[in-house]
């Protein structure tokens, strides 16, 4: 008995031998994503995109070698305190290239740790200016958001006839301010006015904003927020049957936020990066995967509706496997070497850098809820020259 | 300026009743074990959570609405039983650090169960229909809150005030030692003390979180400070000032975050000046201005009054 137990003992002990034997060397990507706090459930779905093109592509050849490309996560907590620490996890384990975050203000906050050790960064949903500005690692393949501000101010103004907006942001949020600003100045330019309010992180009471946008009789409520306060926002809007149309950013581009809408009359009007339908192949294969696999269909909020924010985070993953390929080496002063002459089309459209490290786009596409059914629909494909 | 400044008003009544119910619970701890009970706004976001999962698991309204409430007075129970109990003889300071402890577990804990994503509260009808009253449209919920607020602080002031258990109550706020010398048995007393507060906290959850929908693991943070602050404001250990204090704080940042309407409807400024950023600056300065004037709150020279 003992004999044949120490002999399995040993078999168990060579059984992982053989398996590294086989094992290609690795290089890895880090992930610098929200998984907590406000903005997890974009995170996550970001981060789902990541997943399924990794496991769609899970080698590639770098110079003559072949090597396994292995994704590493850090949890950003969607928060500017955390997220130097989630920076500092993937610089010691020495990633080659990183991808994130959804979020401008933590992208910001981690971005210094990354330049420090010389890592580049391909930001995929983080559209303020300020990201990429003044510095040679950080990337991005999404638009920006004095482009956004303009789209949407100017389809509030011309499309939906809107001459008093009210901007609700969040205070001390990046993004929120950032985007906010961009639209007043547009919108102040077409000859609207504009009314702004700033709400302290953690609120949930936003009746009496609501109120404020009735008093002030605004034609368009714009709230460029997370996803956690724009529930919040919709359901309350709901509530109060208000007559204006709610207009976001990329962030409320969630089936989450079309959930928090399914069934009432409130009106919501988004930009956004992709809309499902535009690349069929990417849509069924992606959709299957989260058939597949509960843990993804979970992180995807519960259904197997596609953000565009995945489709992003699928996008980014191919820029990274772009660039190994052109530095030649796990290297990740040679992959930031590498990076701004990378060019690819992806899902969301063709991927090209420019100087300051920005992909050049100049369409956004417009959204709006189906409140019937609580499915985003495609309105218009907005380009401004 | 009625119908302007109605709207406020009426959030700001909701609200406040919400935030008073939690507030009771922070007082009446304190009134008897002199303990900042920092876990109370978790327990409260843990209702919450209950809600949402028991719903989804199938559990119709009807059971699963009393079997929060039960389950959310229990936590508060396991809570004391485990985390202050043992501690009954300690300096109070690492009470107040099992407290925080207690509080990040129970975050971290919806954290895991969760991951991090926001929860939909699930819909209770009735109370989630909208009315229109007096021209401002709301949800049913709003109107309902102070009313139940009310007519349960006036069932715990009887149960209080008439009722052996409400004596024991008064005595062990009164002397700690003494009324155990006197034959009552104190560890019954807390632990009844923390089921109520505990209830109050999981009725207020089910009121707040029907009209803001979303439940993470933080929801429980900015309210329960709230309470906390109205807790202190109206007299920490007093009830009726718990609940006062809840209502003024809760109408003060409504009010503040419709000031700039009101001020330009009444002609008073020619444009908004951005004054609703600061709500709950205004809030919380306006109770650094009363504990300088009086510093044992709006109710808090009658100790007769603790519990």
């Amino acid at each position: 008995m003992r004999k044949i137990l120490s002999a399995l003992l040993v078999l168990a002990l060579l059984v992982p031998c053989f398996a590294v034997a086989d094992d290609l060397p690795v290089v890895k990507i880090g992930v610098f994503e929200p998984a907590s706090g406000d903005s997890g459930a974009g995170g996550k779905q970001e981060t789902l995109g990541m997943q399924y093109a990794n496991q769609e592509t899970p080698t590639v050849t770098i110079g003559d070698t072949e090597y396994k490309v292995e994704l590493v996560y850090a949890d950003n907590g969607s928060s500017t305190d955390k997220a130097p620490s989630a920076a500092q996890q993937l610089v010691s384990q020495q990633v080659s290239v990183a991808l994130g975050s959804y979020g401008s203000a933590v992208s910001i906050a981690g971005s210094l740790y990354f330049k420090d050790a010389n890592i580049p960064v391909i930001g995929v949903t983080c559209t303020n200016p300020q990201v990429t500005l003044n510095n040679n690692h950080y990337f991005r393949i999404c638009f920006l958001d004095p482009f956004q501000g303009t789209v949407l101010a100017n389809y509030a103004f011309k499309e939906l006839g809107a001459r008093t907006a009210y901007c609700l942001a969040e205070l001390g949020n990046d993004y929120d301010v950032g985007l906010s600003t961009y639209f007043q100045q547009e919108f102040e330019k077409l000859g609207g006015t504009v009314i702004s309010d700033f709400f302290p992180t953690g609120n949930s009471d936003f009746t009496s904003y609501l109120t404020n946008a009735t008093m002030f009789n605004a034609d368009v409520f714009f709230c460029p927020v997370s996803i956690a306060y724009s529930t919040q926002i919709l359901q309350q809007a709901a509530a109060q049957n208000v007559t204006f149309p709610i207009l976001g950013g990329d962030t409320l581009d969630s089936n989450v936020v079309a959930n928090a809408a399914k069934g009432t009359n409130v009106k919501v009007v988004i930009t956004t990066f992709y809309q499902e339908g535009a690349n069929p192949t990417f849509d069924t294969g992606f959709k299957a995967w989260l058939n597949s696999n509960a843990e993804a269909m979970t992180n995807n909020g519960g259904n197997d509706m596609i953000s565009a924010v995945s489709a992003m985070g699928y996008d980014a993953y191919y820029t990274a496997l772009e660039a190994l390929k052109a530095a030649g080496s796990t290297d990740s002063a040679a992959v930031m070497a590498a990076l701004p002459s990378v060019t690819l089309t992806g899902v969301s459209g063709a991927i090209q850098f420019d100087e300051t490290g920005d992909a050049i786009r100049t369409s956004a596409y417009v959204k709006t809820i189906n409140t019937e059914t609580g499915d985003w629909e495609f309105v218009a494909e907005q380009t401004v020259e | 300026m009625w119908s302007t400044v109605f709207p406020y008003l009426l959030s700001g009544i909701s609200v406040g009743g919400q935030y008073a119910l939690i507030a009771i619970g922070y007082t009446m701890v304190y009134g008897i074990l002199r303990l900042i009970n920092f876990a109370h706004g978790d327990v409260f976001m843990v209702s919450g959570i209950l809600m949402v999962y028991l719903v989804a698991s199938g559990i119709p309204l009807y059971v699963s609405i009393p079997l929060v409430l039960v389950l959310t007075a229990f936590i508060g129970f396991l809570i004391e039983r485990v985390a202050y109990k043992p501690l009954r003889s300690a300096p109070r300071m690492s009470v107040m650090i099992s407290a925080i402890g207690v509080s990040y577990t129970l975050q971290n804990l919806v954290l895991y169960i969760t991951g991090g994503l926001n929860q939909i509260y699930p819909t209770i009808p009735w109370i989630s229909n909208s009315v229109t009253i007096f021209g401002a449209t709301t949800k049913m919920v709003t109107i309902i809150t102070p009313f139940l607020t009310i007519l349960l602080v006036f069932a715990l002031v009887f149960l209080i005030n008439k009722t052996k258990i409400g004596m024991a109550m008064r005595a062990v706020s009164k002397d700690f030692e003494t009324s155990q010398l006197m034959g009552i048995k104190i560890n019954s007393v807390i632990s009844t003390t923390f089921v109520i507060g505990s209830f109050l906290a999981g009725v207020g959850s089910m009121l707040y979180f029907t009209n803001y929908t979303t439940v993470i693991q933080t929801s429980g943070a900015m309210p329960g400070l709230k309470a906390f602050v109205a807790a202190v404001f109206g007299g920490i250990g007093s009830i009726p000032g718990a609940v006062v204090g809840a209502f003024i704080i809760g109408i003060m940042e409504n009010i503040i975050k419709g000031l700039d309407v009101i001020l330009f409807k009444a002609g008073m400024i020619a444009k908004p000046l951005g004054l609703a950023t600061f709500s709950d600056a205004f809030t919380f300065a306006l109770l650094i201005i009363i504990l300088v004037v009086k510093p044992t709150g709006l109710f808090g020279e009658k100790t007769t009054d603790k519990v």
